[in-house]
């Protein structure tokens, strides 16, 4: 017999793992997009692509830490509605309204942020949480209606993305508008999230203390969903809903507090996003994209807390990227979209990679099985 | 002579397992080749890769001599290679006739001619006494007659090659008779017939030679006339295996189960699928509800156990009235359930092994602390149940539930249930589709907890199952209860009267 060496080891690895293989598609599927987006850029203005390109991936190195510390700030609401939306996948719902979430929180978490002053320096936590309730409201009412009268939570939440949208610029006009500039108000000092020691570690970057409670609601979940009786039952009903009825879970609840979830961290990042420095509601009729890219960040870190997490970095750093991109070449920062649309596409081609790189992996192995000399 | 089919050293993968092994099966002209093995021996896999559903990794096919490249089934369908699947392939709103031209019509300037194809139709139905009317809608048909269409819709496409897979799963003894008449007249005029079983009592009725396959490999070839059913048995299950199980004498103690005047109706059409249906079930018995697929008994177990709502009658369960009790309650007031259909509500195909055996305890205090799973108890408990009920996976209790072969997901769907200790046991259908080493197993099992003095109530459509296991048996016919009768003054020919509802007896 041949001695196996660390590269049968290895396949042997990602045979018997589908994670490793779903992982390794993943990463696939992000080279690809790159590609496309380096592919693009050729065609744009060939002298300047790989300079630009090596922005792109390289961007967030470019300032020390203060570039570090913005590709973190750009991350925290993508992991959040990352989380948000993977949270309600595991338990079998789509929950492309984490936009409107947002949305609501982001209102309520201003609203508070403006008026709710006397509340001295607890008034950011208070203001945060607002916007994490509201959206949990929010994400109860598709909840609700799944659960009772079986309408399909992407047509509810799609059409409560509008209703978010519209009841934020109605609201924001009555009650927190400031004529003078078009706009909303900005929250008060004292509801503004603490940069704490993140400033003078990221040398003045945007970061604050909300990639606390990104990483403390990806350890949540995360506990919540690979420890808990209750997490127990949301993957069971998930996975196989007749088969939760029969041994007695009680669905709709389930579904109704998997929602409930999902929008409450969709509205922590609604407020994370508006309770800082120089971001104001607007009362512009567009939905915030940050709910969208959630579903994208959800899909790429395989519905897994701590994926979403990693997944949620990345794109940051693409985000970083393109700020670069835009300041040092004549490249358009929307190439990122680009990018992150055909990571997208790509992903959604998952399976067959699975299939394809299962096939790869098996035939390296045979191959090297074949080499056996026969005794 | 040469065979009509040879196939030569077929090997089949599919991820993790290798369905088959170097297969290979020669089939004569005019003889019935029956394929023998359990449930996952690559039987379907083989005849799948002959009729051009599967293409196998190596190994060549000869059909009638000269080496073929099957691709897809119309390639099998222009050599002549017919199949009858399992699960019909027939639209339910065509005619008879429609779906036998379906794919085959012959068309005169755009418009079908179904004249022609009309006569072919009763001539042949004629010949092989078949009894269709081509004009008949597929709904309106029984089981057996649907099975017959396509049995037809294979000699209309002129096929002698004739693959049936477990024909007769779904079919009344009288039925089976006659398809196994049907089957012997095709063979006579000089077609020859592959028969997917594992039923051994079919084999020696009607095959020729039988080859026999275990775990993707190729046992062996025997003719029939030489062969036992325990020898069969031996060679497909790898191990002796009991056909007589020793069943004590029936000493029913008090009543624990029962309901009375059950009525259930379809939501779309409102018929009453359930219909006045009563039956009381005491402890140390087995109850068996006898009938074929689709008589309402599928509906009983979905009322009796919560799943879905009762229109009229009550459910009592150890004196009290469970009637309006979620499943929860239920199952904590000491119902158990094997349901029917163990991958939709028997398990969670994506949970581990480990985590379904949890799947109605989770939240027990033995498996959880305020709220958090206790991992060692789960798989202290994992281990035990797959110990003592011998199931097998690769990954033991962490193996994925979708892994495993029906069987071993029977197994420990029957483990986790027995386990949670109650008075009562609906298993329905327990066997259905499992081979003969985990049927033995099933049923000893069943007879066990019997003796113990729990209350079983047996849903089945196996008469074998029925008179071997059964204290007392109950026929459901179209949602109602007709007649009641003692095993050992049965026989199944009289049962399979009246679950064909020829016959009934007034209550």
């Amino acid at each position: 017999m041949r001695e196996k060496t660390w590269v049968d080891g290895l396949l042997d690895y990602f045979l018997d793992s589908s994670t490793a293989v779903k992982i390794l598609a993943s990463i696939i599927a992000i080279i690809g997009g790159l590609l496309v987006g380096l592919v693009i850029m050729l065609v744009l203005d060939p002298s300047r692509a790989f300079a630009g390109f090596s922005t792109i991936l390289f961007g967030l190195f470019r300032n020390g830490t203060q570039s570090i510390g913005n590709m973190l700030y750009y991350a925290v609401p993508i992991i959040l509605t990352g989380l948000s939306v993977a949270f309600a996948f595991r338990t079998g719902l789509f929950n492309i309204g984490a936009t409107g979430q947002l949305t609501f929180g982001a209102f309520f978490a201003v609203y508070v942020g403006i008026n709710w002053t006397f509340l001295g320096s607890f008034h950011w936590v208070v203001a945060l949480l607002a916007g994490g309730l509201a959206g949990a409201f929010w994400g109860m009412i598709p909840g609700m209606l799944k659960a009772f009268r079986n309408v399909n939570e992407v047509v509810a939440s799609i059409m409560l993305n509008y209703v978010a949208m519209y009841f934020s610029t109605l609201m924001v006009k009555t009650l927190i508008y400031n004529r003078s500039v078009a706009r909303a108000f900005g929250p008060a000092e004292s509801a503004l999230i603490p940069k704490g020691f993140f400033d003078t570690l990221t040398n003045g970057s945007s970061l604050n203390y909300g990639l606390f409670v990104a990483f403390l609601v990806t350890a949540i979940l995360h506990i919540i969903l690979s420890k808990t009786t209750f997490g127990f039952q949301l993957k069971s009903v998930g996975f196989n809903r007749d088969a939760s009825r029969y041994a007695g879970m009680n669905e709709k609840r389930n579904i109704i507090l998997a929602m409930t979830i999902a929008g409450f961290v969709s509205g922590l990042a609604g407020a994370i996003m508006f309770l800082v420095p120089g971001r104001f509601l607007t009362i512009e009729s567009n939905l915030l994209q940050e709910g969208f890219t959630g579903i994208a960040v959800s899909l790429l870190g395989l519905s897994s807390p701590i994926g979403v997490l990693i997944a949620g970095i990345f794109y940051g750093s693409l985000e970083i990227g393109g700020f670069y991109l835009q300041v040092t070449t004549n490249f358009v920062p929307e190439l990122i979209e680009i990018i992150i649309a055909a990571i997208i596409y790509i992903s959604a081609l998952a399976l067959f990679f699975q299939n394809a790189i299962y096939k790869t992996l098996k035939k390296r192995k045979d191959a090297r099985l074949a080499e056996v000399p026969h005794e | 002579m040469i065979p009509v089919i040879e196939m030569n050293g077929i090997t089949k993968e599919f991820p993790g397992i290798i369905a088959n092994d170097n297969i290979t099966l020669s089939v004569q002209e005019g003889e019935i080749h029956a394929l023998l093995g359990e449930n996952g021996a690559g039987k379907s896999t083989l005849m799948s890769v002959l009729f051009g559903l599967y293409r196998a990794e190596k190994g060549k096919i000869f059909v009638r001599g000269e080496e073929v490249d099957i691709k897809n089934p119309n390639d099998a369908n222009e050599l002549g290679i017919g199949m009858v699947h399992q699960h019909f392939k027939l639209v339910d709103t065509f005619s008879v006739l429609d779906n036998i031209i379906l794919g085959y019509e012959d068309v005169d300037r755009g418009f079908l001619k179904k004249d022609e194809a009309r006569e072919r139709i009763i001539e042949l139905s004629a010949q092989y006494k078949l009894k269709i009317d081509p004009d008949a809608l597929i709904r309106d048909i029984s089981v057996g007659q649907q099975q017959r269409v396509e049995i037809l819709k294979m000699l209309y496409r002129d096929s002698n090659i004739l693959i049936f897979d477990e024909p007769t799963a779904v079919l009344t003894p009288q039925e089976i008779e006659e398809l196994m008449k049907i089957m012997k007249s095709l063979v006579k005029e000089g077609r020859s017939i592959i028969l997917i079983t594992h039923k051994l009592n079919e084999i020696q009725m009607v095959a020729d030679r039988v080859t026999i396959l275990r775990k993707g490999k190729k046992i062996d070839t025997l003719n029939v006339k030489d062969a036992t059913n325990e020898m069969l048995a031996e060679r497909m299950v790898g191990r002796k295996v009991l056909f007589d199980l020793k069943k004590e004498a029936h000493t029913p103690g008090e009543e624990v189960f029962a309901c009375e005047n059950l009525v259930m109706r379809d939501e779309k059409t409102q018929k009453a699928v359930v219909n006045d249906m009563h039956f009381a079930l005491r402890k140390g018995e087995i109850l068996t509800i006898a009938g074929i697929e689709g008589n309402g008994q599928t509906e009983l177990v979905y009322g009796l156990t919560g799943l879905k709502p009762l229109e009229a009658g009550t459910v009592t369960l150890n004196d009290q009235d469970i009637t309006h009790e979620k499943i929860l309650t239920r199952n904590l007031m000491g119902l158990a359930h094997i349901p029917e259909d163990r991958q939709k509500f028997g398990l969670v195909l994506d949970y581990t092994l480990q985590e379904n055996l949890i799947l109605h305890t989770y939240f027990d205090a033995r498996f959880q602390e305020r709220g958090f799973l206790k991992k060692d108890a789960i798989l202290e408990f994992a281990e035990e149940v797959i110990e003592k009920y011998d199931v097998r996976s690769s990954n033991g209790p962490t193996s994925m539930a979708r892994s495993m072969s029906g069987g071993n997901q029977q197994k420990a769907i029957l483990g986790r249930e027995i386990e949670r200790g109650t008075d009562v046991i609906i298993a329905v259908q327990p066997t259905r589709g499992l081979d003969v080493g985990a049927i033995e197993f099933i049923h000893t099992e069943l007879l066990a907890l019997r003796d113990q003095g729990k209350a079983i109530l047996l849903i089945s459509l196996e008469l074998d199952e029925v008179m071997r296991l059964s204290d007392r048996i109950i026929v459901m016919y179209e949602g109602e209860h007709v007649g009641e009768f003692d095993p050992d003054q049965t026989s199944p020919e009289e049962l399979g009267l009246y679950m064909s509802g020829s016959h009934r007896k007034e209550a």
